[in-house]
């Protein structure tokens, strides 16, 4: 639990092994950092670019690999077109170029399989990305632990790591996928169109074996206070939420 | 390491430069962070007490906490996920008019500061004192919103921003400098933005 940080995540480089897009606005860098790597899911990494002149722009991207996957470190960066370092990554990064990280990072928004569940994971456009190194570590670890995942994305083709959280949904192991899109019509019929509230947290939690020990909440600042709210007003005790915001 | 291709164009104008710690961007909005879900705690509700160790020195309601000599101030603070934002003007209770209200010495080197959500930083005692730090009750002349701590936060605005506890209820004096609920997981002891003091590995 309370790893945080290890004692030896000072700044080193990482080359990016493979690019691929997830979505209109989100693709995913993996990552293969030169020095030994061990992280949790949930965790962070911070990101370093630097200017020929030595100015330096410096950014927190979550972990979407589960830490057993192997491949390389999995970012999913959204793009914000007005951004400083989102454009970065879209725009000019290449495989094999290098890029300074540091981590992992975090000590509070992390979960083990072997802690077990019931886990509430609760995740708004690219604050699914934590969430999804949580589901994937699941599977990984073949974890019976209850998982339901409720995603808010705004339509069907921005929903991040869309296949495949649909085909481990059908795997009915105990993982559930509780999709809502607010601003197009739901395509699966369990899914709802509209923003997250209270009666989705009900509607989820009635697909977990029993109330969850757990519940995590990533996303813009606006999405986590929302969601908050919304499991609390379900039930939730506020002691059990945890959130990560992804500031502004 | 210089990154290829990366020429932002997006630098602090270099008059501000000396006031950007490093490692940090300056920011125009207030972005809000925190563990957990936003405490709505109602100014009836509210209470601050000193505590020593253990044991309560003084305990004040909202009505007797605001009658307290008040102050502003007005700086620039620096949060550990890298955002500096410049001119922040507070008002609230300076830590020194808590302690002389109580009539207390402080006891001990160190201190912890408690929220109604169970958070808890520690800060060193000299950090909070001759005017350093505040229990802040207003920014920008109106009374702080839930989101940024309201009703009331620690202001100790020359250390990393984590250290400016959101819903304070208390302050305690330990004998040790025992770590609160980030630096238990992780970030800084002390959390000197100037000597990039993140986390707990940082010299
Ligand atoms: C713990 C953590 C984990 C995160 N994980 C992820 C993740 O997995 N995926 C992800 O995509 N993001 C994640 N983020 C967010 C990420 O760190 C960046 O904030 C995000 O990528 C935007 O950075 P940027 O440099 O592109 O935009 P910034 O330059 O920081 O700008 C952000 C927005 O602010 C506005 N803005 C700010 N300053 C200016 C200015 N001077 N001029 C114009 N506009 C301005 C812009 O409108 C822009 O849309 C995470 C954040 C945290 C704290």
């Amino acid at each position: 639990m309370n790893a945080g940080p290890q004692p030896q995540s000072p700044w080193q480089a990482a080359t990016i092994a493979r690019i691929e897009k997830r979505t209109p606005r989100v693709t995913s860098f993996w990552f293969r950092p030169s020095r030994p790597f061990t992280h949790l899911a949930g965790q962070h990494v911070d990101i370093r670019l630097t200017a020929p002149d030595g100015y330096q722009a410096r950014r927190s991207y979550s972990i979407a690999s589960a830490p057993e996957a192997g491949a390389g470190i999995e970012l999913a960066i959204e793009r914000l077109d007005d951004g400083e370092v989102s454009p970065f990554f879209h725009d000019v990064a290449e495989v094999g170029d290098e890029i300074e990280l540091r981590g992992p990072l975090g000590g509070h928004f992390i979960w083990e399989a072997s802690e077990g569940g019931p886990i509430l994971l609760v995740g708004g456009g690219s604050g699914v990305v934590p969430l999804m190194a949580m589901v994937r570590h699941r599977t990984l670890q073949k974890s019976a632990a209850p998982v339901a995942l409720v995603f808010s994305a705004r339509v069907w083709d921005e929903v991040i790591f869309r296949d495949e959280l649909i085909d481990l949904d059908d795997r009915r192991d105990g993982f559930e996928f509780v999709l809502t899109l607010t601003r197009e019509q739901a395509r699966r019929p369990a899914d709802s169109s509209r923003r997250v509230d209270a009666r989705m947290m009900v509607q989820a939690m009635e697909r977990l074996p029993k109330a969850p020990r757990l519940a995590y909440v990533c996303g813009s600042n606006a999405f986590v206070s929302a969601a908050a709210e919304a499991l609390i007003e379900a039930g939730v005790p506020a002691g059990l939420i945890r959130t990560e915001r992804y500031g502004v | 390491m210089v990154t290829r291709g990366f020429f932002s164009g997006r630098r602090p104008p270099s008059d501000t430069d000396e006031r950007i710690p490093p490692g940090q961007y300056l920011e125009q909005g207030f972005p809000v962070l925190s563990a957990g879900p936003t405490p709505r705690v109602r100014s009836e509700d509210w209470s601050f007490t000193l505590k020593h160790g253990p044991k309560p020195v003084k305990k004040w309601n909202w009505a007797e906490f605001n009658a307290l000599p008040q102050s502003k101030m007005t700086r620039d603070i620096h949060c550990v996920t890298a955002w500096t934002k410049f001119n922040t003007p507070w008002q609230g209770v300076l830590i020194d008019d808590i302690f002389a209200d109580a009539g207390i010495e402080p006891p001990t080197a160190f201190t912890l500061a408690l929220s109604f959500d169970g958070y808890s930083t520690n800060v060193p005692t000299a950090d909070l004192v001759t005017g350093k730090a505040m229990v802040a009750l207003l920014y920008e002349g109106k009374p702080i919103t839930p989101d940024h701590g309201g009703p009331a936060r620690l202001l100790v605005p020359h250390l990393y921003f984590w250290k400016s506890a959101k819903w304070v209820n208390g302050l305690q004096f330990t004998e040790r400098d025992e770590p609160g609920f980030w630096e238990l997981r992780g970030y800084h002891m002390y959390g000197d933005p100037w000597r990039e003091q993140r986390y707990s590995s940082d010299p």
